[in-house]
């Protein structure tokens, strides 16, 4: 059935959506993420809203990648870290082009490709399969390791959550990256100030979080993460560290389940799944929000 | 072992420059061929084996053959989610290297006896294990491991074993296991370091007119099923000699193999008895309080053939 792709992009009247404009393909990360996690009544809407347009500045002209070649060997690599907001990444993949969005129905689906965390296995543009914590930044040291040491100039980057944060070995590859002057080493925290439980702050507070970067000898700043000018500067500064001997990490601060009123700031969407009315009406609200 | 590694490691790097060193900040003196020879390609991870295992990882997805050397179970049960996550579901070109396997940093304590790390690597799918017997042994492992693609675990004993085979093992290949003795009555299988009691034990033995076969296994995973099960058909006894818990280990993949064989064949089990030592001493001196020194395992083969 044609059904799935003419249902999300049904609010564009038929027209072609733009998923060049990062404001168009955030947006349909979040409508794709609600209907996946309605179909599949899976979770973590919330974390994919609020890593929305981050995702999509990322794949609207920062990363160097080509959906017609996605193993080309001079492209970007990027590491989400936060596996559980898998589905954005399928999202933006499939919107532009690196596989037919018709398959995001299956997400969670017995026998399917696309799971709840996110999997390299058979899906074209994930380097690498996450779910457990902490494993992504790692990960991305070794590869623009091995870039620096093969004299290559593509950039690796990788999207952390900020309650990832609290794991260890997060700390150990932002040590190793320091110290191996990983210019070309990219990280974006989604902070969004909520982990499954509690906030942040009540849980392992992060703050002073920028100035922990620093101090882990990292080029920081922070940008509101849910403007996409702000964002997509925020990249360029990040691109532009390469010769500053140091790993860059933009904070971007975020609401969690942004762009549905009832959902944002509130824990319980960390692992609620949208039906019934409240399906409707967080589509209602997000169609109003269309660009 | 440890020494012999390192010798053929170099040589391979020489051949091949793909191949990048990763220490977890130790083997500062035993790893000097590399710093000398082959800076660019050393890194010191740091104390921090999260982090070491998962650069390994990305680093093998830009093409490199990559070798993580620490010691004890720090390149193991430390990063083991690394190893199972990041290496061998994403069939990493990752090699971890342990050494000092077993009691071989006995009279440090607990923390540095790695007698569970055979069991717990065998567990990860996609992860092949290798326990060399001795340095000829170590040489055509370390040469295996570099040039087989996907992730390996390596497990070394220390520096100065003795060598025990005769002459080079040119042609093996894994995983077969290497019969260093023929023999009629009982069959000794062996697995890493202490195949240096293994082959006494048999001397022993041979000593009261019983006639031990003795087999070394230098890979573990996979193993050699079609080998285990011969020795099954030959033999009503098989003793397995591990300095390693017996529980999930190389015993048991043995018992995995013979009780799908049934050939009533029994099988003898000589490892740390699914305990820790907190008893202080060196290498020797804990497989003689454990049971698995030379004496030990004649001792036992002997009466577990008068028992039937």
């Amino acid at each position: 059935m044609e059904g799935y792709e003419a249902l999300v992009h049904s609010a564009f009247g038929g027209e072609k959506p733009d998923v060049t404009d990062p404001k168009v393909l955030a947006w349909l990360i979040r409508r794709n993420a609600l209907e996946m996690t309605h179909i599949s009544r899976g979770s973590h809407i919330g974390s994919v809203f609020s890593v929305a347009e981050i995702i999509a500045v990322l794949y609207t002209g920062v990363l160097h990648v080509d959906p017609q070649n996605p193993r080309m060997p001079d492209r970007d690599r990027l590491i989400l870290s936060k596996g559980h907001a898998g589905s954005a990444v399928y999202a933006a993949l499939a919107e532009t082009g690196f596989f037919p969005v018709e398959q995001l129905k299956t997400h969670y689906a017995n026998g399917a490709i696309l799971s709840g965390h996110v999997s390299h296995k058979g899906v074209p543009g994930v380097e690498v399969s996450t779910g457990s914590l902490g494993h992504g930044l790692g990960v991305g040291t070794g590869m623009a390791l091995g870039a620096k040491m093969d004299g290559e100039s593509w950039r690796t980057w990788v999207v952390l959550g900020d309650g990832e944060c609290d794991e260890g070995s997060v700390w150990e590859a932002a040590l190793q990256a320091a110290q191996y002057g990983l210019d070309r080493l990219c990280a974006i925290v989604d902070y969004n100030h909520m982990q499954s439980l509690f906030t942040v702050a009540e849980t392992l507070k992060l703050e002073p979080f920028e100035e922990k970067w620093k101090n882990f000898g990292w080029n920081a700043m922070s940008v509101d993460g849910h403007d996409v000018g702000a964002l997509r500067d925020a990249c360029a500064w990040a691109q532009n560290q390469a010769g500053s001997g140091k790993p860059s990490v933009i904070l971007a601060n975020t609401v969690k389940g942004k762009g549905v009123s009832f959902m944002e700031n509130n824990i319980l969407w960390h692992y609620r799944t949208p039906q019934g009315e409240e399906y409707e009406a967080a589509l209602k609200e997000l169609e109003a929000q269309r660009p | 072992m440890r020494d012999r590694f390192v010798r053929v490691l170099v040589d391979e790097m020489a051949q091949d420059p793909k191949i990048v060193l990763i220490i977890g900040d130790l083997g500062f003196g035993v790893m000097k061929p590399v710093w000398e020879r082959f800076p660019d390609r050393i890194i010191n991870a740091g104390i921090a084996e999260q982090g070491m295992v998962s650069m390994a990882a990305g680093l093998a997805a830009t093409g490199k053959t990559v070798l993580v050397y620490s010691i004890g179970n720090f390149p193991t049960l430390r990063p083991l989610e690394q190893i199972r996550n990041d290496c061998a579901y994403h069939n990493a070109n990752v090699k971890i290297v342990c050494v000092g396997g077993g009691f071989v940093y006995g009279s440090l304590g607990m923390s540095h006896h790695a007698t569970e790390d055979l069991a717990v690597m065998r567990a990860l799918p996609d992860v092949r294990c290798f326990a060399p017997g001795d340095p000829i042994e170590t040489e055509a492992v370390t040469r295996e491991i570099i040039h087989t693609p996907g992730t390996c675990y390596l497990r070394l004993g220390r520096g100065n074993e003795p060598t025990i085979h005769a002459g080079m093992l040119v042609d093996w290949k894994a995983p077969s296991p290497v019969t260093l003795r023929k023999g009629t009555d009982i069959a000794l299988l062996s697995t890493g370091g202490i195949l240096t009691q293994t082959v006494a034990a048999a001397e022993r033995l041979a000593g009261i007119n019983i006639w031990a076969e003795v087999v070394s296994f230098p890979c573990i995973k996979p193993m050699d099923t079609e080998a285990v099960r011969q020795l099954t058909r030959r033999f009503r006894h098989i003793v397995t000699v591990e300095e390693h818990n017996i529980t999930g280990g190389f015993g048991s993949a043995v018992c995995e193999i013979a009780a799908e064989t049934g050939s009533g064949c029994r099988i003898h089990r000589i490892g740390l008895q699914d305990c820790y030592s907190s008893i202080v001493g060196n290498q020797q001196y804990l497989r003689e309080v454990y049971g698995m020194d030379e004496k030990s395992i004649a001792d036992k083969a002997e009466a577990w053939l008068n028992e039937a």
